[in-house]
């Protein structure tokens, strides 16, 4: 919890800072946006963050983004899909790639990142292949306007979709991660596979089903990211998104050895992160520094950590 | 008279809580073969570290050509021509040969100072030539055997001039051929002058290759044996003996023999070797033998945890599937094993979290965990454990071992155990704690479990066992009754030697 709310300081504080010197950042259409980027960033890390959890990564998502995408736009508007099948199969397509990294890692003992890293590769590769590298986009194509309006909606006119459907997605895998046994199978194989193992659990089978729901989550954000950008453009559409998500997580108190996170600390990462490129914005820095400043962010926010876990070692030692 | 090569005098060095070695003392004559034997714990290892400079001693001299000398780290042994072989091998196995041998003191070229490659492979292969070792210096050692790897070791000793090389268990997992062929170089090392120290259990080996043998016992020197006096039971004579109090208590538990059954068990480390056994309810079965007996790999092969296991588990006549971690704790079967927080605990999670956590599912309802419910088990298991602990949200990594070990107790027994193996239970655990642990098997005994227990201190086997299963090299060598429980006895299964008063273990 000390680590959530470090975070939690941090990102009040940016906040803070930033209304005062430019108050527009209060404004609601301001504010609805940043919601909006929360919930569509959100939702991935939230799967990421479980991986991350495990001790494991993967590296693929943004390319996953870019495959499901384009397969998304060229169903609804080329091959005239019905809405629902066409969003069925952008959430399982993710899904079973999920499913195939969990099958590298799991089975065939290959380490996380490489399974993943191929699968950046492979998927963006294909992305681009099947749109021919043509942009792909869903124009005024018609009949799937429920599904638009599912993505990119306003709930009471104010909430955007994407916010809504990720504080609904974070309940329930609050509940997951914290509070069913699953979830503590979870935090047991990140801490110490052999031992969870020892102690009867399957623990490939843990592992393995952490990429899958991964998969299920990108499927979900990926659906809403090809709405919100409205084009797809295979060679860039989601770049870096994995790395976004990963920042965040550890932002928000996963650690990358495993064993340790929270979906509460997933969340503020990802805010922070949000709140760190309106303030690029609004603040007028120049938006080539954007990755400078929020890696700065992360790097500041990495040493404070550090630095406070090892006072309350010394601390500890000394009572 | 010359002085010998080494002598080490009246050694002695305390760890907390043990005194490891008393007053030792050991010489070394210029290409001698020394053996140096003992059991488990009696302070073969640690002498032999503070001659390798691993350790220092409280007390004595080591004198090397009669001088005084002091050795601080590894390499002032090496300096003073003492390698050390040890079991686990130290090779760097992503390089080649002569890179392992000159690894740290690779001759420099040119003006980037660059590994003069030509060198040290020209140097290297007189060494190769000398040991008999037919592979080129340009081999990658990973492709090299185990034997081969020793080779390797030892090239690099004599490169650095070894006059003593100590070699911890050479043969342990080395073939039979291969085995011959070390015993054949330690010979030849000798008459080249070159000093041996040989560590081992086999005393086939020894009674081989000795010029003489020092026997350990309980950190004193127990006395020595010349080449001609050597014999099996000379050894283990001097190696037994200790003064063990009896403190068995004849225990009064309702026993059902053969209510657990084992048949031809097969771990992975020892595929050619298979187990057979039963153990009754209500019976505490002790497992003795020399460390790499194979006693952690036959338990670990019974719960499930050996992938690659064969064999037949069954209990109360029904049958286990093997290689199913899961099946084995539906049945009731746990294990408490060797190494406490690799394979025990998860030791950044509290004392609730690890107790829990093989039968979640009791603790909860639609998936979700009940925390009270949780916490109610945990504190009865710490408070009928007497478990010291601020409570059962305390992380388990701030426990004592004692307290950690009675946390994996607990683990199990708030699942009512059905059979309980516990593989060397008190190890690095005090006193206080290790009676109570003994009092727990007991009343789980009487409350009609079985109970199996791999340990490697005679004294524990002695103290608790109803009936001792003894292993030698990944077999059951025999089975001793409580009135045939004696050091010697087990001593004489545990290096492989058959004897009249073993029993077979089992029963069809």
């Amino acid at each position: 919890m000390k680590k959530e709310l470090g975070i939690l300081t941090l990102l009040l504080v940016l906040c803070g800072i930033t209304a005062a010197i430019n108050p527009r950042f209060l404004s609601v259409p301001n504010l609805t946006n940043l919601a909006n980027l929360i919930g569509l960033f959100g939702i991935f890390s939230i799967g990421l963050g479980l991986v991350i959890i495990t001790g494991g990564i993967d590296l693929s998502v943004g390319s996953v983004f870019a495959l499901a995408g384009v397969l998304l736009a060229m169903m609804l508007t080329e091959w005239n899909w019905p809405w629902p099948l066409a969003a069925l199969a952008a959430i399982g397509i993710p899904t079973v790639l999920g499913l195939i990294n969990a099958l590298l890692i799991t089975r065939l003992k290959i380490q996380p990142f490489v399974a993943t890293l191929c699968g950046l590769m492979i998927y963006r590769g294909l992305a681009r292949f099947i749109a021919g590298e043509d942009t792909k986009g869903f124009g005024n194509a018609e009949g799937f306007e429920t599904l638009q309006t599912l993505a990119k909606g306003r709930l009471f006119g104010v909430l955007p979709m994407p916010f809504v459907i990720l504080v609904v997605i974070a309940i329930i895998m609050w509940f997951v991660l914290h509070r069913s046994i699953y979830g503590r199978y979870l935090l047991a194989v990140g801490r110490n596979e052999e031992s969870t193992r020892f102690s009867g659990i399957n623990t490939r089978w843990v592992v393995a089903s952490s990429y899958v729901l991964a998969g299920v989550l990108t499927g979900i954000a990926g659906i809403l990211f090809a709405f919100y950008t409205n084009s797809i453009s295979p060679s860039n559409h989601g770049n870096f998104y994995e790395l976004y998500g990963i920042a965040a997580a550890v932002l928000g108190g996963c650690s990358l050895r495993g064993g340790e996170g929270s979906i509460i600390g997933i969340l503020i990462g990802t805010a922070l992160f949000q709140v760190l490129q309106n303030v690029v914005n609004l603040l007028g820095i120049p938006s080539a520094l954007n990755f400078t400043v929020m890696g700065t962010v992360v790097l500041i926010g990495v040493l404070a950590d550090q630095f406070f876990q090892e006072r309350a070692k010394r601390k500890l030692v000394k009572s | 008279m010359n002085p010998p090569l080494l002598e080490m005098r009246a050694i002695g060095k305390r760890f907390p809580g043990v005194v490891a070695l008393d007053n030792v003392s050991l010489t070394v004559g210029k290409g001698e073969v020394l053996a140096l034997c003992g059991e488990n714990g009696a302070g073969k290892s640690t002498l032999m570290k503070i001659l390798g400079g691993v350790y220092q001693p409280d007390d004595g001299q080591v004198l090397v050509d009669g001088r005084p000398v002091k050795i601080d780290n590894v390499t002032d042994a090496m300096k003073l021509g003492i390698a050390f072989i040890h079991q686990e091998l130290n090779v760097l196995d992503n390089l080649d040969v002569a890179s392992n041998v000159f690894l740290g003191r690779e001759p420099l070229i040119g003006p980037f100072k660059l590994i003069d490659r030509k060198k040290i492979h020209a140097d290297t292969e007189p060494y190769l030539k000398r040991l008999g070792l037919d592979v080129s210096s340009w081999t990658r050692v990973d492709q090299l055997s185990i034997a081969q790897q020793q080779m390797v070791e030892i090239a690099k000793a004599l490169s650095l001039n070894a006059r003593i090389i100590i070699m911890d268990e050479p043969t342990s997992s080395l073939t039979l051929v291969e085995t011959e062929r070390l015993l054949k170089l330690v010979c030849e090392l000798s008459e080249q002058g070159v000093s041996v120290i040989y560590i081992s259990h086999r005393l086939g080996e020894v009674e081989h290759c000795a010029d003489r043998v020092a026997v350990l016992r309980d950190g004193k020197n127990a006395g020595e044996l010349t080449q001609n006096e050597v014999t099996h039971d000379c050894i283990v004579s001097l190696m037994v003996g200790r003064d063990i109090k009896n403190f068995y208590v004849e225990s009064n538990a309702q026993k059902t023999p053969g209510h657990l059954k084992v048949r031809n068990l097969r771990s992975s480390r020892y595929p050619a070797r298979q187990v057979s056994f039963d153990a009754g309810r209500g019976e505490i079965l002790g497992f003795a033998g020399l460390v790499g007996a194979g006693r952690s790999e036959i338990v670990k092969a019974m719960v499930g945890l050996d992938r690659f296991a064969t064999g037949e588990v069954s209990l109360g006549g029904e049958t286990l599937p093997v290689g199913n971690p899961r099946a084995a704790i539906v049945k009731g079967i746990y294990l408490v094993p060797e190494d406490r927080r690799g394979e025990g605990l998860i030791t950044g999670m509290t004392v609730r979290e690890n107790t829990t956590l093989p039968s979640l599912e009791r603790f909860a309802s639609l998936f979700l965990i009940n925390r009270n419910r949780e916490r109610k088990v945990a504190d009865e298991q710490i408070q009928s454990l007497k478990i010291k602990t601020p409570g059962c949200e305390a992380r388990v990594v701030n426990l004592s071992g004692g307290n950690q070990q009675k946390v994996v107790l607990g683990k199990w027994l708030s699942m009512d155990p059905k059979v309980m193996i516990l593989d060397e239970p008190t190890r690095g655990i005090d006193v206080g704690a290790k009676a109570e642990i003994y009092r727990i098997m007991r009343s789980l005994a009487a409350q009609g479990a079985v109970i199996l227990m791999i340990s490697s201190d005679m004294e524990e086997v002695l103290h608790v066992s109803d009936r001792v299963v003894v292993m030698h090299e990944g077999q059951i060598t025999g089975v001793l009754e409580r009135a045939d429980c004696t050091e010697e006895n087990i001593m004489q299964l545990a290096v492989g030697k058959k004897i009249t008063a073993a029993k077979a273990a089992f029963t069809n």
